[in-house]
């Protein structure tokens, strides 16, 4: 049997390994997905060793290097990170099928650069999930930010390149701006950057102090898309689909979301949190967050802008939940990181699957669609389902824990918000499937119908393997939801 | 032999320089140059590694005392500033043969390496000395030889830019030099031990003031300090590359060392920073150093100016450093000195590779460069990303300890600003980055046309010492800490 | 009384005014460069004051004599002239190539001169 040690230095390195395999056969196609899916799987495989030993609680750290005294790279496998490492590493393999299947038919250039990147992104959010301490963590977000780069401009043109601009300004600027000051001071207050259990900070560490540190790491991690710095999310929707699915439902915005759920648990630690001014304010503006980016979404005619305003609005629920600083409401954050990352990577793949079988890319244009593309249409619908929370899908189990979350904390107020944007999430989601299957062909589309199939079949086993996640999330979420009381 | 190492150190390049002319074989001499400066940076190493082991090395030249004779004092702090200049200045030279070769005509790459030599021993003069008067006149070598180095550039607009750089250098040499005459009114010595000892008693006369004054804003003018760095761009833009390789990193950092001897070990903590508002000042011309110049970096469309506006950005990070008035603060700066010296020698050695090959420094030049010239591109991004300061580069190190100084001393608006300059780094850099490999090139499909290996050894030394000194970080971290709690401890 | 006394600082005062002014508003670049000599020579007056002790003789040693003027400055300001000159010399190098280069050493045309090409 490997160490368990080593099964961690492996699930760091096997993205590298991969890099290095898509890099040397870049010329031979076939071989170079079989390489990507490979090494997914054999991440997936990995990981999914570390549950044992993290869920029986012991302790598996590695330290690469010491940069400064106290300062150092280091990586150690907790339950929250391992939830989060799960998810990604499977989804990483499943998406390259999906991708396969994407960029084939949509006929992209330069693959080899894509899956390579695509490798180093996935590395990056490894090093993220096990990071030991705050810098560690920042070292690799910040990996992940460049190496996402030029996934987002892919396409290369002027537009592209726009898009990028603005997602490379907001996410390097907050992280620099915000989230940076916000490590060196806790450094300064603190003494350590190790993630603790219980928080790192005296209690009688001022309150004020810490009310501007928790600020400056909710805006400081950009990733999360708290409003007002949301703008880098609808602008990366320049990427191809694939980009947009995992990276942008899953990768880059998880991360986010699952980087203030960590500051939240073992820096600031939940009892801390609860006794911060500032965690009221905060509150209130991620539920601003869900509500207007709700009702931003109900506008979006674009299918990928309004998914991507849907997106916003579902970290906020994250960030919320963690905020709440109550047991019930951490779960829901945590929960809600895996089911909305199956629920809209499955959306993101239909958007994908719709643009490269029918070309499409407004919502009005897809009337009637559904009767040339069922199986993606059901898909999605299953999906929407999920990220609006109703059974038989995961969703609820999230919605549910983060009612009860505030339920307990006894904020009506926030209950009623979450409730409210449940409600708009209908509005904007259902009726894209149901115009599909239920209303005739639209007038728009004037000439003779052109014949439209299904997408590829990697593809669609993709979109399958997803949607069948969504619901099987709603019998079995245990797995997750244990080890999350693990983590608390 | 050991003993005379810290005359060695300044006389071995001065000695030198005059012999370059008698070889007359510009290959033969850039091997003597470049043999002699690898010697000058290994008398430095062992200086450093003398003083780490036994402390301060006082060295009288010809045999006479202190208050009579000139002094030659190597403590921790110019025994790091010492192994910094002549380490770059020697990796510089590596480079220097093939880059002089396209640059400048035959007859004038023997009277390069002559300048060069000369400008070296100036700026070693300048740290290795005990004496304030023996200051002014290494000071003056090594600028002359400067004014010389720039106005070697092909452009026309380098003569200009040598000569204002000409005048205003010497109005700031003049002004330092009517400092030390105030300073030798008022204590009757030039050796800067005594100066430090007897200054403490006089107080703070009209005739110390002024002195100080004068000193500060002469040493400001060669600094480069916002707003009196008009100078810099232009001087940068236009000499030979491997001129401004050189002088960005070295000259500069030479000048903030005069600045903290004068400030902190002669003046004294207590004077510049208590007595006087400097704090203040120091803390905001800058700031504003900091994010104008960064600014204008931003607009700059010739990539060596944009560098150079970025060097006058960096200079006010370690002027904030020592503005900050703790030993922390100083700490900072002097690592920032040691990891500017690094990114820059890296920076604009590859602008001398780039330079060589497509013949302009223009942002246009740059497009499509990553795949025409990627090991070239590579050094940029590394030195780059290194002066944004990322993690697990020599630029993170540094403005980590800056804005820990600056939060720890609750300077939070100074630490705020500090970042926001770095943001600004992320803007040109991006830039340059984005220019490089999100462009097509002019002329599409251009094989890879690499900077020669002559070029590409020592850029790449330099990026890699970046990457090497952002995880590595005993060496300056152990030197850097032993001189600021020395320099704040008060002892010479 | 006091200003008559210290009539060779308001020389030297006077100098260094007169020369920075013409450094800083001479167009010609010649002119520049004298503004500059005249400045630099008035640090070197300055310095010779600060050497002279009153009532004190020459610096060199004579049977009968007590006090003398203080040697070291006037040393310090040989080397200083020579610097001087050299910074002379080189800046009327430049202001020669310049005259090459651009057929003109007034800084008004200078610069127009650049800002055209």
């Amino acid at each position: 049997m490997i160490g368990n040690e080593s099964l961690l230095q492996l699930a760091l390195l096997l993205p590298l390994v991969a890099v290095a395999g898509i890099r040397l056969l870049g010329r031979h196609e076939n071989l170079r997905e079989a390489v990507s899916l490979l090494a997914g799987t054999a991440l997936f495989a990995t990981v999914c060793s570390l549950y044992d030993p993290v869920f029986r609680g012991e302790l598996v750290e590695i330290r690469w290097l010491e940069l400064m005294p106290g300062l150092s790279l280091a990586f150690r496998a907790e339950p929250l990170g391992l939830l989060f490492s799960l998810i990604a590493s499977f989804l990483w393999s499943v998406t390259t099928l999906y991708a396969i299947g994407y960029m084939r038919g949509h006929g992209e250039g330069n693959q080899t650069r894509f899956y390579s990147l695509f490798a180093v992104s996935i590395g990056a959010v490894m090093g993220i999930a096990f990071a030991e301490n705050l810098f560690t963590l920042f070292v690799f977000y910040e990996v992940l930010t460049l190496s996402t780069y030029p996934l987002v401009t892919h396409a290369g043109t002027d537009k592209a390149r726009a898009g990028g601009r603005v997602y490379l300004g907001i996410l390097l600027g907050t992280s620099i701006g915000f989230f940076l000051l916000a490590i060196v001071a806790t450094w300064l207050l603190a003494g350590t950057l190790s993630f603790t259990p219980g928080g790192v900070f005296d209690a009688d560490t001022p309150r004020s102090l810490l009310s501007v540190l928790l600020a400056l790491y909710v805006f400081g991690v950009g990733k999360a898309a708290v409003m007002p710095f949301h703008r880098w999310l609808p602008a990366a929707m320049v990427a191809p689909t694939p980009v947009s699915a995992l990276l942008h439902a899953v990768a880059v915005v998880k991360a986010g979301v699952f980087v203030l759920l960590k500051v939240c648990l073992l820096i600031f630690g939940l009892d801390t949190l609860g006794s911060i001014p500032a965690t009221e304010w905060l509150l209130y503006l991620a539920g601003i967050s869900v509500l207007l980016a709700s009702v931003v979404a109900l506008r979006q005619q674009n299918l990928k802008a309004r998914l991507a305003y849907s997106t916003v609005s579902q970290l906020g629920y994250i960030t919320m939940g963690a905020l709440l600083a109550t047991s019930a409401g951490f779960s829901g954050s945590a929960l809600h990181i895996v089911m909305h990352a199956f629920g809209k990577i499955t959306l993101f793949f239909c958007a994908g699957a719709i643009l490269v079988a029918a070309h499409k890319t407004e919502i009005h244009q897809l009337r009637g669609i559904g009767r040339q593309m069922p199986v993606t249409m059901v898909a999605f619908f299953i999906a929407s389902l999920s990220i609006i929370g109703i059974p038989p899908t995961g969703g609820t189990w999230s919605k549910w824990y983060l009612m009860l979350g505030t339920l307990e904390a006894g904020q009506w107020l926030l209950m009623a918000l979450l409730m409210g944007s449940s409600l708009l999430s209908i509005a904007y989601l259902l009726p894209i499937p149901l115009r599909a299957f239920f209303s005739g062909n639209g007038q728009d589309s004037g000439g003779p119908p052109v014949a439209i199939r299904e997408a590829p079949w990697p593809s669609l086993l993709a979109i399958g393997v997803t949607t069948l996640g969504c619901m099987l999330l709603l019998f079995y979420p245990n797995a997750f939801y244990q080890l999350i009381k693990v983590a608390l | 032999m050991l003993a005379h190492l810290p005359v060695l150190q300044v006389i071995l390049p001065l000695v030198a320089a005059p012999s370059c002319l008698i070889i007359r074989k510009s290959g033969l001499v850039w091997l003597f140059t470049f043999l002699v400066s690898l010697a000058a940076l290994t008398v430095s190493a062992l200086l450093l590694q003398q003083v780490i082991d036994s402390g301060v090395i006082s060295y009288h030249l010809g045999g006479w005392d202190a208050p009579w004779g000139i002094e030659y004092r190597i403590d921790i702090l110019n025994a790091w500033v010492l192994l910094i200049v002549s380490a770059l200045g020697t990796v510089v030279l590596a480079a220097a043969h093939t880059s002089i070769r396209r640059e400048l005509e035959e007859g004038q790459q023997i009277l390069f390496y002559t300048l060069y030599l000369l400008c070296f021993s100036g700026l070693l003069g300048i740290v290795a000395t005990g004496d304030v008067f023996n200051v002014f006149v290494f000071l003056e070598i090594s600028s002359l030889s400067t004014y010389a180095l720039i106005a070697l550039g092909r452009d026309r607009r380098a003569l200009w830019a040598a000569f204002q750089y000409l005048v205003m250098g010497t109005v700031g040499a003049t002004f330092l030099l009517i400092g030390i005459g105030f300073l030798y009114m008022v204590t009757g010595t030039l050796n800067m031990q005594d100066l430090a000892a007897r200054l403490p008693a006089i107080g703070t006369s009209t005739t110390v003031l002024a002195a100080f004054a004068f000193i500060l804003v002469g040493i400001c003018l060669k600094l480069a300090l916002f707003p009196l760095h008009l100078w810099l761009p232009n001087a940068y833009a236009y000499a030979p590359s491997v001129v401004t390789a050189f002088i960005a990193a070295t000259a500069t950092k030479v000048a903030v060392y005069l600045l903290i001897r004068f400030t902190v070990s002669i003046f004294g903590v207590d004077f510049s920073l208590s007595v006087l508002p400097l704090q203040h000042l120091l803390i905001g011309l800058g700031l504003l150093g900091v994010l104008t110049a960064s600014v204008v970096a931003v607009y700059q469309m010739n990539i060596k100016r944009m560098f150079a506006y970025s060097s006058v950005a960096q200079v006010g990070y370690m002027i904030v450093g020592i503005g900050l008035g703790t030993a922390a603060g100083l700490q900072a700066t002097l690592l920032h000195l040691f990891n500017h010296a690094l990114m820059k020698g890296a920076l604009f050695l590859a602008l001398a590779g780039v330079v060589y090959r497509v013949g302009s420094a223009n942002i246009s030049a740059f497009r499509g460069l990553g795949r025409r010239m990627p090991w070239t591109m590579g050094a940029i991004v590394i030195g780059g990303i290194s002066l944004i300061g990322m993690p697990l580069t020599a630029g993170f190190i540094s403005k980590w300890y800056l804005i820990s100084a600056a939060v720890d001393s609750s300077h939070w608006l100074v630490a705020l600003l500090l970042v926001a300059g770095s943001l600004l780094a992320v803007a040109y850099v991006w830039r340059l980055v984005e220019a490089a490999y999100f462009h097509s090139p002019e002329t599409p499909d251009k094989p890879a046309d690499e900077a020669p290996l002559s070029l590409l050894i020592p850029t790449w030394l330099l990026a890699l010492a970046n990457l090497y000194f952002g995880v590595d970080t005993r060496l300056p971290l152990a030197v850097t800490e032993m001189a600021s709690r020395t320099l704040f401890g008060g002892a010479l | 009384m006091l200003v008559a006394a210290l009539y060779n600082y308001w020389i030297v005062i006077a100098l260094m005014m007169i020369g920075l002014f013409v450094v800083i508003l001479g167009g010609n670049l010649v002119k520049k460069i004298i503004g500059l000599n005249i400045f630099q020579t008035s640090v070197f007056i300055f310095y010779i004051s600060v050497g002279k002790v009153d009532g004190g003789s020459a610096p060199i040693l004579t049977e009968g004599v007590e006090l003398y003027s203080n040697p070291l400055p006037h040393v310090l300001i040989l080397t200083a002239i020579v610097v001087g000159i050299a910074t002379t010399a080189l800046a009327l190098a430049l202001a020669i190539r310049i005259k090459q280069a651009y057929g003109t050493i007034e800084e008004r045309d200078i610069q127009t001169r650049d800002s055209q090409c």
